[in-house]
C-alpha cells in the first residue's frame, strides 16, 4: 500500500478556503451577535481617577457598558502557555492603570456598530496621566513605576519579576568556565545588536463571538492557536470554572504567534456573561497592530572568544527585551535567545547568559513565529561572522570547524529539557546542518561569489551566510492527544486538539495517522478543534505540531490498528496473530476465503449484538530538544547611490527530519524566509515619544508585498530521520525565519564593507552607514 | 434606504445606509467569500467585481454599485475552483484568507488582459497581499494558471 507520509498531499481544506467558503469565525457568527468595542487610552501611563458611563448607556441599542469596576479582579496573563503558566499574572480584563496608547478602558455593546460609536464617544474618563516609560533601555529603576499595584500579582514558575524596578522577568545560566575561556583565547571581541518590533500583519485580524449554550456555559468561537488555553483563562479572568466554558476553533486566518496570546477573547466574554446574550468583536487593523502583540525589541551584548585556527572558545550572552506594558511571554522568549542558539556551536569552553526583560509603556510584546530564537540568532550569527571577519577566514569554514554534529552533545540542550547543570548533555540524535551548509554553498554559487564584487558602477553584489536552529516543542511542557474513531462503513474520524492555523496540520496529522493504522488517508476524516469534543492539544506554538502532536497521532493509530485486528479476530472468530491486513481486508492466514472488509467490520462494531466502539487515544509529551537545522544563504545588491537592497538568491538548506508533507514544509519555508526578509530590511513598529504608534495600518507598516518579492527561493531538505520524531519528523515552523537578517547582514557587508547593528537594514540606514565609512575613510587617509 | 443590486447575475433590493460600503453590504447578505483585512485599501482581501473590473469593495459605496453588475466568488464558483486547483496543487491555500480576494483579481485580470506574461501578472496582482507564502509558491501557481511552464527562463 501507498504510504501516506512523504507524499506532498493537498491540504484537505484547501479548495474549500480558495473558493471563499464561510469558514472563518466571523464567517459564522450569528447575524444577531450584540457588536463589542473598546474605549481605549489615549495616554501610555494613566490611572482612571473616574468614568462616567450614564450618556453612553442611555443610547439607544446600546446594552451594557463595563468599566474596570464591574468586572471580577482576577488577575492573569494573556500568554498561551502551559499551566503552571511561566508569566506572572498581571493584567486584569479591565484594570485602573493604563499602560500602553490603546489599552482598554471600557468595553461597549451593542445591536450595530454606529450604536457603539456612538456610545463610546460619551464616555468620560478623568485621568490622572504620569510620565510613561518609553525607551526600554531607561526602564530599569526609572521614577515611572508600570505596575504600583502588584500585590494581587501572581507569578507561580520562578522568573524572578521585580514590579517596583520595572522588571518583569530575569534568567541566567552558566555552563563551563567562559571567564577562563575569555582569559586563554587569542581573540575576544564584542558586539551589541539590537532587533526592532515586528508585526504579525496575519491577514485575518483578531476576533471572537460567543453565546451561552442551552445549558447556560459559555461557549467562545475565536481565531485562536491555542483554543485550550483560552477555556482556562478566560474562564479564570470572569471567575469561572474550566466546565463552564467551551471554546472551538473555525479555520484562522493565519497567526505567526500573535494568537498564542489572548486578546479579543475575554471582551465579549464579559458582554455575554453580563447580558446573556451572544456577543462578538472584530478587530480593525489598527487594533489588531497596537492591542495585541509584537515581536520583543531586544538589545543584545554578545561578547565571543576564539582561538586563532577559528575554535570558538566562549559566548557570552546579554540580553535586555522590551516587554512593553504586560508581561506575557517574558522569560520563554528571553530564554531561548540563548539556548535555542547556543547548542549550534557546542564545542567552546563556556556559555554564560544573562537577561532582563522590562516593562514599557508601549503596545505589548508577546509570541512571533522564532520567539527569542530570531533574536539570539541575529545576534549571535552575526557575532560568528564577525568572527570570520576578524580572523581572516571564509565564514562557512568556520561554521564548519565549530558547529554542531550528528551525534555530538551540547550542553545547551539540557537547559530546554532537564536543566542545565544536569548531566549527562542530550546527544543531537539527527543533525543535518554539515549536509545542509555543504548544499546550501551549492545552490547559491558560493564558491564562485564569496565575498562580493562590484557588478555596476553604483551597484555591489555580496553573499551572506547563517545558521539556524529551534525547537521542536518544548520538552516536558508541551503535550498533545489525538483520537482515532473508527465508523461504519470502514472510516476513521481524527480528533484533533491542535490548532491548524494554516499550516496544514490537519492535512500533515492525518498522514501519520493513515500510515500508523495503515489504511488509505482517504479512509480518514479530520475535526478539530473543539475543547468539548476533541483531545487536549497545547495549541499551534513552539514548532510543537508536527513532532508532539504527530507522535500523539502516530500512537494513536497504533492503538486503533491493535483494536481493529482485536475486533476483526473477534468478529471472525479466529486467532488476531494469524490475521493479515492490507489496509481494506482482514484476512485469515489459514483460511483466506475467511474475512472481512474494512467496510463490513465498521458496519459489524456500529450496529447489532457485534457493537463495539473503537475509539482510541494517543498522548504524546516530548523529552528531548529534537531541534531542526538550517543554513541559509543569501545574495544581495546594494546599491550605494538609493541604499536599496535587492535580493536575487535566497537559499535554505532545511534540516526538519522527515518532511511528513514535502510540498507544505517547502511552502512554510518559503514563506517563513520572505517574513524574515521583511524584518531584515523592511518592517519596523515605529513609535513617537509618546508612546504613539505612528504606523499601525498597513498602509504605513510595510509587510512584503508581491511586486518586491522577485527574489529566486531555492528551498531544499536534508537527508535525515530524527527517531523520536513520527516517522522522522522535526519541526519546520519557526527555524526558517530566524537565519535570514544575519545572513542579509553579513551579505550587505561583504557587497559594499558596512555593518550594520540595527534592524531592520533599510534604504536609509544604509546610506547612513555608508557616509560615516566614507568620512572615517577620508579622516584615515 | 433600499436600492437594487444585481448579485452574480440576479436583482436584489437591499436596504443600506448611503454611507456603507459595499463589502459591509454584501457580507450582510451572506456573500461571506468576500473578507476584510484592512481600512486602508491595502490587503486586496475584498476584491470583487463590478462590470468585470476588480475593485477594492472596501472602499467601493454600496450606493454607487446601482445599475452595475455585481460578481463574487460565489457567483464564479466554477473559474475559482479551477484557479483555486492551481493554488492548491502548489500548497499556498495555506490560512487562505488571502485566497477568495486574489482568486477574483486574477478572474479579473484574465478579462482584462490577454495573454499577461508571469511579470505583467505580478504587477497586475501585486496589491494582494499574503503573509503567509512569501508570494513564491503563489508565482508558480499563477505560472500554471497563465500556462506557462515552471523552468520557462523567460519569466
Amino acid at each position: 500500500m501507498m504510504k501516506a507520509v512523504k507524499k506532498s498531499l493537498q491540504k484537505i481544506d484547501g479548495m474549500g478556503l480558495v473558493t471563499g467558503k464561510p469558514v472563518y469565525t466571523d464567517d459564522l457568527a450569528p447575524k444577531d451577535c450584540l457588536i463589542v468595542k473598546c474605549l481605549r487610552s489615549p495616554h501610555a501611563f494613566a490611572k482612571i481617577k473616574d468614568i462616567k458611563i450614564d450618556r453612553a448607556l442611555k443610547v439607544p441599542g446600546i446594552e451594557c457598558v463595563l468599566t474596570w469596576k464591574d468586572l471580577p479582579r482576577i488577575p492573569y496573563t494573556r500568554a498561551g502557555a502551559s499551566f503552571p503558566e511561566p508569566s506572572s499574572y498581571d493584567t486584569y480584563i479591565l484594570d485602573e492603570y493604563v499602560r500602553f496608547i490603546g489599552d482598554e478602558v471600557a468595553i461597549i455593546a451593542g445591536t450595530d456598530e454606529e450604536t457603539v460609536d456612538k456610545a463610546i464617544k460619551m464616555i468620560k474618563v478623568d485621568y490622572e496621566v504620569y510620565e510613561p516609560v518609553i525607551d526600554f533601555e531607561n526602564a530599569i529603576d526609572h521614577p515611572s513605576v508600570i505596575h504600583p499595584d502588584y500585590e494581587n500579582y501572581e507569578t507561580l514558575i520562578p522568573i524572578h519579576p521585580d514590579f517596583e524596578r520595572n522588571i518583569t522577568c530575569e534568567f541566567e545560566y552558566d555552563l563551563g568556565d567562559v571567564d577562563k575561556a575569555f582569559e586563554e583565547s587569542d581573540i575576544v571581541f564584542e558586539q551589541r545588536t539590537y532587533n526592532q518590533a515586528q508585526e504579525h500583519a496575519m491577514m485575518e485580524t483578531y476576533r471572537t463571538y460567543t453565546y451561552k449554550d442551552m445549558h447556560g456555559r459559555l461557549v467562545i468561537v475565536s481565531s485562536t492557536q491555542v483554543p485550550y488555553h483560552v477555556r482556562r483563562t478566560v474562564a479564570r479572568s470572569l471567575g469561572l470554572t474550566a466546565d463552564q466554558v467551551r471554546v472551538i476553533k473555525p479555520r484562522i486566518g493565519g497567526g505567526f504567534g500573535g494568537k498564542q496570546s489572548l486578546a479579543t477573547e475575554f471582551f465579549p466574554a464579559a458582554v455575554t456573561m453580563k447580558t446573556g446574550k451572544p456577543a462578538k468583536i472584530i478587530y480593525t487593523r489598527d487594533e489588531t497592530t497596537l492591542c495585541s502583540t509584537t515581536r520583543h525589541r531586544m538589545r543584545i551584548d554578545v561578547k565571543m572568544g576564539a582561538n586563532k585556527d577559528g575554535m570558538i572558545t566562549g559566548i557570552d550572552m546579554e540580553v535586555l527585551s522590551d516587554q512593553g506594558a504586560y508581561g506575557e511571554h517574558s522569560k520563554t522568549t528571553m530564554g531561548p535567545a540563548g539556548y535555542k542558539t547556543i547548542p549550534l556551536y557546542n564545542k567552546a569552553d563556556g556559555y554564560r547568559f544573562h537577561g532582563y526583560t522590562v516593562y514599557t509603556n508601549l503596545p505589548v510584546a508577546g509570541a512571533f513565529r522564532g520567539f527569542g530564537v530570531t533574536q539570539g540568532i541575529f545576534a549571535l550569527e552575526s557575532a560568528v561572522n564577525r568572527l570570520a571577519h576578524e580572523l581572516g577566514m571564509d565564514p562557512t569554514v568556520i561554521r564548519e570547524k565549530n558547529m554542531l554534529r550528528e551525534g555530538e552533545t551540547s550542553m545547551g540542550f539540557n537547559l530546554s529539557t532537564v536543566g542545565g547543570d544536569q548531566e549527562p548533555a542530550q546527544v543531537a540524535e539527527s543533525c543535518g546542518l554539515h549536509e545542509a551548509l555543504q548544499r546550501g554553498k551549492e545552490l547559491i554559487g558560493w564558491d564562485e561569489k564569496y565575498p562580493g564584487k562590484q557588478i555596476a558602477p553604483n551597484k555591489y553584489m555580496g553573499v551572506g551566510v547563517a545558521l539556524s536552529m529551534q525547537g521542536s516543542g518544548i520538552p516536558r511542557v508541551d503535550s498533545a492527544s489525538v483520537t482515532v474513531k473508527f465508523q461504519e462503513q470502514g472510516f476513521f474520524t481524527l480528533l484533533l486538539g491542535a490548532a491548524d492555523i494554516g499550516t496544514g496540520s490537519d492535512t500533515i496529522l492525518r498522514q501519520i495517522a493513515a500510515d500508523a493504522i495503515g489504511v488509505s488517508e482517504d479512509r480518514i476524516r479530520v475535526y478539530s478543534a473543539d475543547t468539548d469534543v476533541t483531545p487536549f492539544d497545547v495549541g499551534a506554538y513552539a514548532s510543537s505540531t508536527t513532532y508532539v502532536s504527530g507522535n500523539a497521532a502516530k500512537e494513536a493509530g497504533k492503538l486503533a490498528r491493535e483494536a481493529l485486528f482485536r475486533e476483526a479476530a473477534r468478529v471472525l472468530k479466529v486467532d488476531e496473530d494469524k490475521l493479515d491486513f492490507d489496509g481494506d481486508v482482514f484476512v485469515y492466514q489459514d483460511d483466506s476465503e475467511v474475512k472481512i472488509t474494512l467496510e463490513d467490520l465498521g458496519n459489524k462494531l456500529t450496529y447489532g449484538s457485534t457493537q463495539h466502539q473503537i475509539e482510541v487515544t494517543g498522548s504524546y509529551v516530548p523529552q528531548k530538544a529534537a531541534s531542526p537545522y538550517m543554513a541559509c544563504f543569501v545574495e544581495v545588491i546594494v546599491d550605494t547611490e538609493t541604499g536599496e537592497v535587492e535580493v536575487p538568491n535566497l537559499v535554505g538548506v532545511v534540516d526538519c527530519g522527515t518532511p511528513i508533507n514535502p510540498k507544505l514544509a517547502r511552502v512554510q519555508t518559503e514563506g517563513g524566509m520572505i517574513q524574515g526578509l521583511g524584518l531584515a530590511i523592511m518592517e519596523k513598529v515605529e513609535y513617537d515619544s509618546r508612546g504613539r504608534f505612528i504606523n499601525s495600518s498597513l498602509m504605513e507598516y510595510k509587510i512584503p508585498a508581491r511586486d518586491d518579492m522577485r527574489t529566486n527561493v531555492q528551498v531544499e531538505f536534508t537527508d535525515t530521520y530524527e527517531p523520536t520524531g513520527p516517522y522522522g519528523a522535526k519541526s519546520i515552523g519557526e527555524v526558517v525565519l530566524n537565519p535570514v537578517p544575519p545572513a542579509v547582514q553579513e551579505a550587505i557587508y561583504n557587497a559594499c564593507g558596512i555593518w550594520l547593528l540595527e534592524l531592520p537594514m533599510t534604504p536609509e540606514c544604509i546610506i547612513k552607514a555608508l557616509k560615516e565609512k566614507e568620512e572615517k575613510e577620508k579622516k584615515e587617509a | 434606504m433600499e436600492i437594487k443590486l444585481n448579485i452574480n447575475g440576479i436583482d436584489k433590493l437591499i436596504d443600506v445606509k448611503p454611507h456603507e460600503f459595499l463589502v459591509e453590504v454584501l457580507r450582510e447578505n451572506g456573500y461571506l467569500g468576500v473578507k476584510k483585512g484592512c481600512e486602508t485599501g491595502n490587503c486586496g482581501l475584498c476584491t470583487i467585481l463590478i462590470d468585470d473590473q476588480p475593485i477594492l469593495s472596501c472602499s467601493y459605496l454600496a450606493v454607487r454599485a446601482v445599475g452595475k453588475k455585481i460578481e463574487t466568488i460565489e457567483g464564479l464558483q466554477e473559474e475559482a475552483t479551477e484557479i483555486g486547483a492551481h493554488l492548491v496543487d502548489e500548497g499556498v491555500d495555506q490560512c487562505g484568507y488571502c485566497s477568495p480576494g486574489l482568486v477574483m483579481n486574477i478572474i479579473g485580470m484574465r478579462r482584462e488582459l490577454e495573454n499577461p506574461t508571469p511579470e505583467e501578472a505580478r504587477h497586475y496582482l501585486t496589491n494582494n497581499l499574503c503573509r503567509c507564502t512569501g508570494y513564491v509558491g503563489q508565482y508558480r501557481a499563477i505560472k500554471r494558471i497563465l500556462g506557462v511552464a515552471e523552468n520557462d527562463e523567460s519569466c
